[in-house]
Formats: C-alpha cells, structure tokens, sequence
C-alpha cells in the first residue's frame, strides 16, 4: 500500500503526463520535459510517419471497432491506409504482432501482459486502449445442459434465474468421475480473459479447473474440469465433436451453437463480472516510441469507431452487423451476429433475454486503459499458477503501468476532444485505478491498489507462498 | 517414376512421323507426291475418323463426370452438418457466381477509391497544399482471383528455387559416387517430412532474418515459398541424380576420346541425356509443391487459396461450405494444368533428345 500513493496523481497529473510523454516522442526522445500545447499540438497533428498499415483480428464481434473505423473511413480521416487480415488462432495473430507482420492487432487484454513479463513469447507489447467490455458468454453442451435444466431455479415465467452458478455442474462433473471420463471445457487461449472468466465461475461454483506450473502450459493439474484451447471459431465443432463439454467464448460462437442446436448459453461474462474490461489494441512498444503520430492517428480512428457503435442507444448496430457479416470480417450469418450484437442475448431457443449492456464499445469509458484492470489480469495469471511465484504489489503496478498505456490513450482521446469529435465527459478523470469494484459473481470486491490482498479472498487460488508442482499445490 | 514415364509414351508417338516423313526421301520422287495428291481426298475421312476416335475417347471421362456430379447432387443433402447440408453442384455453381460477383464490387470499389484519391490529390494541389497529397494503394479484403494469384506467384518462386538447388545437387551426385553416398541418407530423410514440420523452422528463421520493417517481399510469401522449395525440391534432385548416373557409358567414352573438358562434357553429353529425367522430376516436384502451398497457407495464414480455404471455414456461415467447395474444384483444376504444362514441356524435351 506504501507505494501506490505514488499512482494517485491528479488528473492535471495524469495529461500533464501523456502531455509530457506525447512530447518527448515527437522530439524523438530530447530528454527535456519541453511540456506546454505546442508541442503536443505538433506532434498530433504532425504527418503520420507509417500510413500504409496492416492490423490482424480474430474473427469475433468484438473486432467491430476496427471494421468500423475502416468501413466509415475513419482511418482514411486519419491519413492511414489500413488492411485488415483475420488471423487463424491467437498464437498466430501475437507472433505477426511480435515479428512486424502485423503493426496492431485487436488482442486478448492478457497477450501484451503475458509477452511483457515473458510467459510465453518474450516481447515488449503494449495496450494503448481498451476496445470493449464484456461479449463473451459461457456455452454447454445438450447432453449437460438436458443433465442440469431440472435442477435450476425457475422464475414465475418458468425460464431459469440468472446468472446460473457453477454449483449446478458439480453432480454432473462427479457422474462423469464416476464413469471414468474427464469433463473437459474450452476456452481459447491460455492468457484470454475467456480461460479467466471461465475459472473465475467454476470457482464461484466450488469448481477446481486447475492449476498451472512452471513449466506446463496445460493447465490441468488438480482440476475438477478441465479446461483446454480451441481457436473462437472452431469452437462449436469441437462441441459438436464431443470433445469438450461446453467453452466460455466472445461472441458470434455462442450464438453459432444457438443457431446450430448443439448447445446452450447458460451465462455471459457481464453476469460473471458486470461490465468486465475485454479486449484490448495491442501493438509492439517500439512502434508506438518510432511512430508517435501514427500511433496517435490511429487510435483517434478507432475511438471514433467505439463512439459509433454505441452512438444513439445503438442505432448503428444493424448497419454494424452488416458489415461484420461479410466474409473478410466475422463472416458468420447477420442473423447470429445480430443476436448479440443488438441488445439481446439469447440462451436456449425461446429465452432470449435483454442484454443491453452484451457489447459495450464507447460508453462507460469502455475505450480508457485502466491500470487496475490490467492488475486483474495479473492477479489471475497467479492465482491459477501462470505466474509461479508471489510477486509484491509493486510488481503489479510497474507491470501494468508498462503495458496498459492511457497516456497515448489521453494523447488521443484529448485532441478529439478539442476537436469537439467526442464531449469531454466520455474521458474519464482518474489515476488509472477504478477504485473498489463489486458486481463479481461470487460477491468478492476488487481493489486493483491492494492485488495480493484480493489473491487472498479467493477459497478457490493460490495464496502467498503457494507453489505448483505436477504433484499439486503446496504451501509454505 | 514409371507412371510418370507412361505418360510420355503417347507424345513419344506422336512425335513418331516426323522422324519417319524423312525416310521417303530415299523412294523415288513421284511415290512421294502420290500420297500428298491422295489426302484431299482422304482428308474428310480422317479428319471424321479424328473426330471419332476424339470423341469416343472423350465418352467415358464425360459418363463418369456427369455420373460423379449426379451422385453429388443425389448425397450431398444427405448429409447434415451443423451449417446445413452438403451444398450440391448447384449451391457449388451459385458460390462461384457470388466469388464473381464480390470480385467485380471489390474492383469498383478500387476504382472508386482511387478516383476519390486522385479528386482529393487534386484538390489539394489546387488548394497550394502538395504535403496532403496521399499516394496510396487501395487496402480492400483480398477477392478470390487475387488469393490465386497469389498462390500461383508463391508456388512458382518456390518451384524456381527448388529448381535451381535440385538440378546442380543432382547432376554431381549423378556424377559422382561418393558425393551421391554423402548425400543419400540425407535426402532419404529429409524426403519424408511433411510441410508443416518445416513451417514453424521456417517462420522463425525467415522472421529472424528480414528485419526491415518494408521488406522487398511480404515474409508470409516469402515463408510460404521456402517451404514449397524444401518440400518439392526432392523429386528433381533425385530423378536428375538417377537420369545423370544412368547415362550410356559408351557416349561418356566417346567424350574422353574426343578430350571433351569438363564444360563440355556437362553441357554436350550430359544434360542433353538426363533433360528428360530432369523434367519428370520437375514435373513431380510442382504437383508436391502445389499441395503442400495449400497446407502451408492454411497452417501459417499466408494469403492464398489455403487462406480462403481456412477463412471460409472460421466465417461457419451459410455459405462457407459450397464456398470451400469451389475453391477445392478451383484448386484442383489449377493442379491439373500445371501439371498438364509440365507435362508438355517434358514431351518436348524428350522430343529433343530422339532427334
């Protein structure tokens, strides 16, 4: 706690800052702090430095902000001329990141971290802005949703409450313990908020889905379920296929499953943790200190595309949905992009429920980079053993603080502001800290200042001092 | 090898008259005319026997397409996948329509764009502003044609360089026996491996290596062409090995008795004898090369027909089956004309080496 009143700058502290450091860049690194508007108004408006970019995506909804900023001409506005590339699975989209085939990517918030702190490929990435909240849901199978559906509370409509725990899944884990056979679930990569969220409510449910250790990348030890990766859009097939018994993954693929009749949404992240930092723009951290203006440019372009989609209480999110819909973006069928992109999300056929907060792209400061919610992420990665040891609270901050970057963030956001693109209430006043959070599942807080003491809140996690080893967990 | 052989048996006759017009040279001149005198009137019988035989041979390829495209149509809604069922030859047909009809939006739409861009450059000029004027190339999606441009463009380096390291690898090992033994157990081994083992070597070597941030050739391309070359480059090194050591031992005598030098004995005796076995081997190495791009492209997200392949596959809408379907007809018909091409310039070359 001594250290992060360190963090607790003002916002004139924090633009001061972004001011400063947009600064420094557009000097091309004069060590002399030479803040003041000029500069940084040269440095916005200076000449974009790389305009001929390619960025990847992976082919789900929550890639809209991209479509959208290409398709309504935004990065045109912007002077860049942007390809768009859909990339086969996660591991292939953050090796074109790494390896300068791509110059940006729509990015699982945890790659930039994970490459950062060097599990997995070493790389230095950084996330300059938040590309959405929430949009991914968790999908069962038939056969365990027909093994579940008459246990579940019913409302007077005789559809089931929500959210629905995990609680519901333990007799029918055990029967398959008791037959021999392991109940394996899906999610899409192991650092993706999907492998979190998926944890986070097998736990809640008094779920083991087990542990990583140095050295093993599967995930699965000591674990009631387990869990294993499936790129987002074969993840259907690898239901039907029987491989998996459900997967928690964005958006169209729930609804593929709905569509298909292969299995039932039973629960979507926002119920998992209300309105949850998803994805991220990640980049490669040279790029934006070699191409300041660029990077700025760019992501103007792609605020302008948040603001779109979430502009008049989603009034663009049809047209939105067209565009997804073509082949060389999402590419599934408008009526399943339209199922949750519209302010709807449907469970099984017939329980199509409001879900007016599914996708959320601009409002809320969906776009703003907030350091604790990078810390989150961290916190995760070591509850279940991706990082193998304690790391003090300090580490948490200077981590998050070297990947999630709301100055490039603010660099941009202000000048759209100025420009009288977007009202100046939609950029948050903070330090980068949402302060106490409620509305998780399970009714534990989140305080981003204090993550080793929100490590020791969880029944279900590795606690200061924990190792694990194939045999299992062991305490200090 | 031998099957590729079969097939050149039939050009080989083919090219039978040309040798054999010669010989009536030594019959007497007006026996000569007289068969040239007779084919006015011969010619409708042969050309209506031309035909016939064309079309007879033709009858049981086109029985046995339209029998296969009837038991498509008849099974394919037999089978039920969770995106509908199994397009038939007419969902198949409309998809390759709809591939037309996106190419032919995607070419205005460049049009389009460049035409805004020039309109804007203009302005700009006009306007005393010549810092805003932008020359960029359109950045649409990738249409259909360009994914098999691509492809074909990928293939051809990768078949060039395999080429190039195969035919001179092979000529010594054909020349020389102890070469031919050091180098043996490693063909054997490194023949049998598959693409995609390479794929991941390759990537990181390739991304490794071009670090400039503007590289000459996209690293995708040049990493899909790499692992073409290694995977094709086996079948041309070991057909000219065999075709250079299998050489008549007599035409290597006549050359140490006319004191041919190296040069010489390389290019007069040499390659003219293992030129055909060079180009059944060429001819291998395309087919190899041409199967193992698609899996590379699908594997690696290299741009190209695999990429479509796989894209279309990830969309898991409505149409993306009878789409996967016409680009695998696509692929295939590509496949069969370089392998025809091939084909006919190894018919050529074993033409050149009877005369």
């Amino acid at each position: 706690m001594k250290i992060s009143g360190g963090f607790k700058f003002d916002r004139r502290g924090v633009i001061a800052a972004a001011l400063a450091s947009a600064a420094l860049a557009a000097c091309g690194g004069t060590p002399e702090a030479t803040g003041g508007d000029t500069v940084v108004a040269a440095s916005l408006d200076g000449e974009v430095e790389k305009p001929n970019l390619k960025f990847g995506f992976i082919k789900l909804t929550d890639m809209a902000p991209l479509a959208i900023a290409k398709e309504k001409g935004y990065f045109a506005e912007e002077g860049l001329n942007v390809t768009l590339e859909p990339q086969a699975n996660w591991k292939v989209l953050l090796d074109g990141v790494i390896g300068g085939q791509l110059d940006g990517a729509h990015m699982l918030a945890g790659q930039p971290l994970a490459a950062t702190i060097g599990y997995g490929t070493k790389a230095d990435l950084i996330a300059p802005l938040s590309l959405d909240l929430n949009g991914n849901a968790i999908t069962l199978s038939n056969k365990v949703w027909d093994m579940i559906k008459a246990d579940l509370p019913k409302g007077e409509d005789g559809k089931p409450i929500h959210p629905i725990s995990a609680e519901v899944l333990k007799p029918v884990v055990e029967s398959f313990e008791q037959q021999g056979k392991p109940f394996n679930m899906g999610m899409v990569f192991p650092v993706s908020t999907h492998n979190y969220e998926l944890r986070y409510w097998l736990a809640a449910g008094g779920l083991k889905p087990g542990y990583y250790s140095d050295g093993d990348v599967q995930g699965v030890i000591d674990a009631d379920v387990k869990l294993s990766v499936t790129p987002p859009p074969q993840m259907p097939a690898t239901l039907e296929a029987g491989t998996i018994e459900g997967y928690c993954v964005g958006e169209p693929w729930n609804q593929a499953a709905v569509f298909k009749k292969i299995g039932v949404p039973v629960i979507t992240d926002d119920q998992i943790w209300n309105d949850n930092p998803e994805k991220v723009f990640g980049l490669r951290e040279d790029f934006a200190e070699k191409y300041p203006a660029t990077t700025a440019a760019m992501l103007r372009a792609i605020i302008k595309a948040q603001q779109w989609l979430d502009a008049d209480g989603g009034a663009n999110r049809q047209e939105a949905v067209e565009i997804l819909s073509r082949p060389n973006y999402v590419g599934a069928d408008a009526e399943v992009i339209a199922a949750s992109m519209t302010g709807v999300f449907t469970y099984e056929p017939g329980d199509t429920r409001e879900a007016e907060g599914f996708n959320i792209f601009f409002d809320k400061y969906a776009g703003y980079p907030y350091y604790s919610d990078a810390i989150w992420y961290l916190t995760q990665m070591r509850r279940w053993g991706q990082i193998a040891s304690d790391k003090d609270d300090q580490w948490y901050f200077d981590t998050a603080k070297a990947v999630y970057r709301p100055d490039l963030y603010l660099a941009a956001a202000n000048k759209l502001v100025e420009d009288g693109v977007i009202p100046a209430e939609s950029v948050p006043e903070t330090d980068g800290f949402r302060g106490e959070q409620a509305g998780f599942i399970d009714g534990i807080t989140y305080d981003g200042s204090k993550p080793n003491d929100y490590l020791a809140k969880f029944p279900i996690g590795l606690k200061a001092g924990d190792t694990v080893t194939a045999a299992g967990v062991s305490g200090s | 090898m031998a099957t590729a052989f079969a097939d050149t048996n039939p050009t080989a006759q083919s090219s039978s008259p040309v040798s054999e017009a010669s010989s009536p040279a030594a019959a007497p001149d007006g026996k000569v005319e007289a068969p040239v005198e007779e084919t006015p009137s011969s010619e409708p019988s042969a050309l209506a026997l031309k035909i016939r035989s064309v079309a007879a041979g033709l009858v049981w390829p086109i029985i046995g397409i339209v029998a296969f495209i009837g038991l498509w149509a008849v099974l394919a809604p037999q089978v039920d996948t969770s995106l509908g069922t199994l397009p038939g030859p007419a969902e198949v047909t409309e998809a390759g329509f709809g591939l037309y009809d996106e190419y032919s939006a995607a070419k205005e739409a460049e049009a389009t764009f460049y035409a805004e861009q020039d309109a804007r450059n203009e302005a700009a000029i006009a306007a005393g502003n010549p810092g805003a004027v932008r020359d960029f190339t359109y950045a649409g999606p990738p249409t259909f044609l360009d994914q098999i441009i691509t492809s074909l463009e990928t293939v051809a380096l990768g078949f060039f360089l395999a080429t190039v390291f195969a035919v001179p690898i092979g000529l010594m090992a054909g020349l020389s026996t102890r070469f031919n033994a050091a180098i043996n157990p490693l063909v054997q081994i490194m023949k049998p491996v598959s693409p995609l083992a390479w794929l991941p070597i390759v990537t990181m070597v390739i991304s490794a290596m071009i670090t400039s941030a503007d590289p000459l050739l996209p690293k995708a391309f040049v990493i899909s062409a790499l692992v073409v070359m290694l995977c094709s480059l086996w079948p041309t090194l070991i057909n000219t090995a065999v075709g250079t050591s299998s050489i008549d031992k007599d035409l290597l005598n006549v050359g140490k008795v006319l004191r041919l030098g190296w040069f010489d004995k390389l290019t007069k005796l040499v390659l003219p004898a293992s030129l055909p076995y060079i180009f059944t081997g060429m001819r291998l190495s395309l087919g190899v090369g041409w199967m193992v791009l698609i899996a590379a492209e699908m594997l690696a997200q290299n741009p190209g027909l695999g990429k479509f392949v796989w894209d279309e596959f990830q969309n898991g809408s409505s149409q993306s089956l009878s789409r996967i379907m016409f680009a695998v007809i696509v692929i295939g018909l590509i496949g069969f004309l370089l392998d025809r091409g091939m084909m006919s310039l190894q018919a050529l070359v074993s033409k050149n080496r009877t005369v």
